[in-house]
């Protein structure tokens, strides 16, 4: 008989992570939202304000559909990453993540679960999303290399979100805690150049979306789909630079956990 | 109204607007929430207006209108959040075995919803005309305005009550918001009617009745006294209340019977 070895680091990413999976894939009260809610914004975005390409000064090469494809892209990243932090804090609530506590050697690994399921949840989105919007007929100028970085923008997005809900989550460890995790995303995504690009907007929100660390990842994820990439290197620079913040403010939220028994 | 139902519905609706007055949950986002899409909206499509045939130059007075449904969308998840936790703790159960008439309870039951639309209403209005939007209509048409959206607010609220009439779980009636918020977004909400291009979105927003709804309250925002749109809320908005009402009941009957 093999001696008991606790779990280790990938073990128990990959063992949270399965089971978060599962949740989700066999919930249709978790699956449908995730799918059919950014297609909802893609469609009704895309659709009732294509005019809105027609606006002097709006110079988009790939069309409006494109223009939009893109912010819709980062936003169910981003939302991804928030509800995996709703589920986080549900696994709290009925004493699961407790029990995750108990078993793992190395804890690190139980929010390394929780990034890759909030990985794949925003995969299967964005395979969805994608194919409707190809179906649309929106115009893709960039490149693959560039439609790469596209996704690879849209990857460190969701990463981001799901460290800022896990440390949310962790520290509060109740479902009540969501309008905390969501709020500041949802206000952070819209404080961006959503509708037009930043050079067509006047007054207070140029002022707050020139300063926005999203509206650089959405000029570049636009740049990429256009096949003009810009400010890659700004945009790569923040995508980087966050997720390694809030893995910090992440890992906070897991030793409060932990004292809290 | 006789004594005893007058008192009937007294009650409940006093319950109703302290359980409304006392939750903040309840209140604040759905206040806050509608102003700061507004605000985000109002910046970012700016330029909408210069759009050949845009009826108004500015965007904030055109987009002034969506918050009013923003918050009648609210008041399904308020009102049948309430109703479905009656149901829940067995405090319908216990109304039940008192002479209270069905007609009574749905009443009182909105009057929380009553207040909460008017001062969402009010706050609304007065925070769109601080930050520059126009009113055509004068200070008679902000009056009507309010009215309109207390009436749609209540119309939508009766939704809410069947909602949680028919299913008992206040996690049904939270997962119908989505719905909702599908007729909100697939409507003129963003462009007029004549300046949405895309064929299929056009035809659904025309047949959809928010998008007259939103056109009651631009009227009276852009255009002044156009009495043919403000009917046409009205009515939709007490049609809507009337099915909403007669679906309730309905619902309520079931369910005591079922008790």
């Amino acid at each position: 008989m093999r001696p008991h070895r606790p779990a280790g680091f990938r073990d128990v990413a990959f063992a949270v992570a399965w089971r978060s999976i599962h949740n989700f894939l066999s919930n249709p009260a978790f699956l449908l939202p995730a799918i059919v809610f950014p297609l909802f914004f893609f469609i009704s975005f895309a659709g009732g304000l294509s005019a809105i390409g027609e606006v002097p000064g709006f110079d988009f090469p790939s069309g409006y559909t494109a223009f939009q494809f893109v912010f819709v892209l980062l936003q169910s990243a981003a939302f991804g990453g928030v509800f995996t932090g709703f589920g986080i804090a549900r696994d709290f609530e009925i004493g699961f993540a407790n029990r995750y506590l108990l078993a793992a050697a190395n804890r690190n690994g139980i929010v390394a679960g929780y990034a890759i399921a909030a990985l794949a949840r925003a995969l299967i989105t964005w395979t969805v999303l994608t194919a409707i919007a190809l179906i649309a007929g929106m115009d893709v100028g960039g490149s693959g290399v560039d439609i790469f970085g596209l996704y690879a923008l849209a990857v460190l997005v969701n990463l981001t979100a799901t460290m800022w809900a896990a440390g949310v989550a962790m520290r509060v460890r109740s479902i009540q805690g969501g309008p905390l995790m969501q709020f500041p995303v949802f206000l952070i995504l819209f404080l961006a150049p959503v509708y037009v690009p930043l050079s067509l907007l006047s007054g207070w929100i140029h002022a707050v979306a020139s300063v926005n660390p999203v509206t650089a990842l959405l000029e570049a994820g636009r740049g990429f789909v256009s096949g003009e990439p810009t400010v890659v290197a700004l945009a790569f620079a923040i995508g980087i630079g966050l997720p390694v913040l809030f893995a910090l403010w992440a890992r906070g939220g897991l030793r409060r956990a932990e004292a809290a028994g | 109204m006789s004594g005893s139902l007058r008192i009937q519905v007294g009650e409940l609706a006093r319950r109703s607007v302290m359980r409304t007055l006392r939750q903040p949950a309840q209140i604040v986002p759905a206040l806050i929430f509608p102003l700061f899409l507004l605000a985000v909206n109002s910046g970012g499509l700016q330029d909408a207006t210069n759009l050949p045939g845009f009826p108004t130059d500015s965007y904030l007075t055109f987009a002034l209108a969506v918050p009013f449904m923003q918050g009648a969308l609210f008041s399904v998840m308020n009102a049948g959040t309430d109703l479905a936790t009656s149901i829940e703790t067995g405090f319908l159960n216990r109304l039940a075995l008192t002479p209270l008439r069905g007609g009574a309870l749905l009443s009182g039951l909105l009057a929380g919803t009553v207040v909460l639309g008017l001062l969402q209403a009010v706050t609304y209005l007065v925070v769109g005309l601080v930050a520059g939007a126009e009113l055509a209509a004068g200070f008679g048409g902000a009056l009507v305005i309010v009215a309109l959206s207390v009436t749609i607010t209540v119309a939508f609220g009766t939704i809410g009550l069947f909602a949680a009439l028919r299913t008992g779980s206040g996690e049904a009636v939270q997962s119908l918001f989505p719905v909702f918020f599908v007729f909100l977004f697939i409507s003129s909400m963003a462009l007029p009617l004549d300046l949405i291009q895309t064929q299929w979105f056009h035809d659904v927003a025309s047949a959809n009745p928010v998008s007259y709804l939103l056109q009651a309250f631009r009227s009276l925002l852009i255009e002044g006294w156009e009495i043919g749109d403000v009917v046409l809320g009205f009515a939709i908005a007490l049609a809507i209340m009337a099915l909403g009402m007669a679906a309730a009941a309905s619902a309520l009957r079931t369910r005591l019977v079922r008790t």
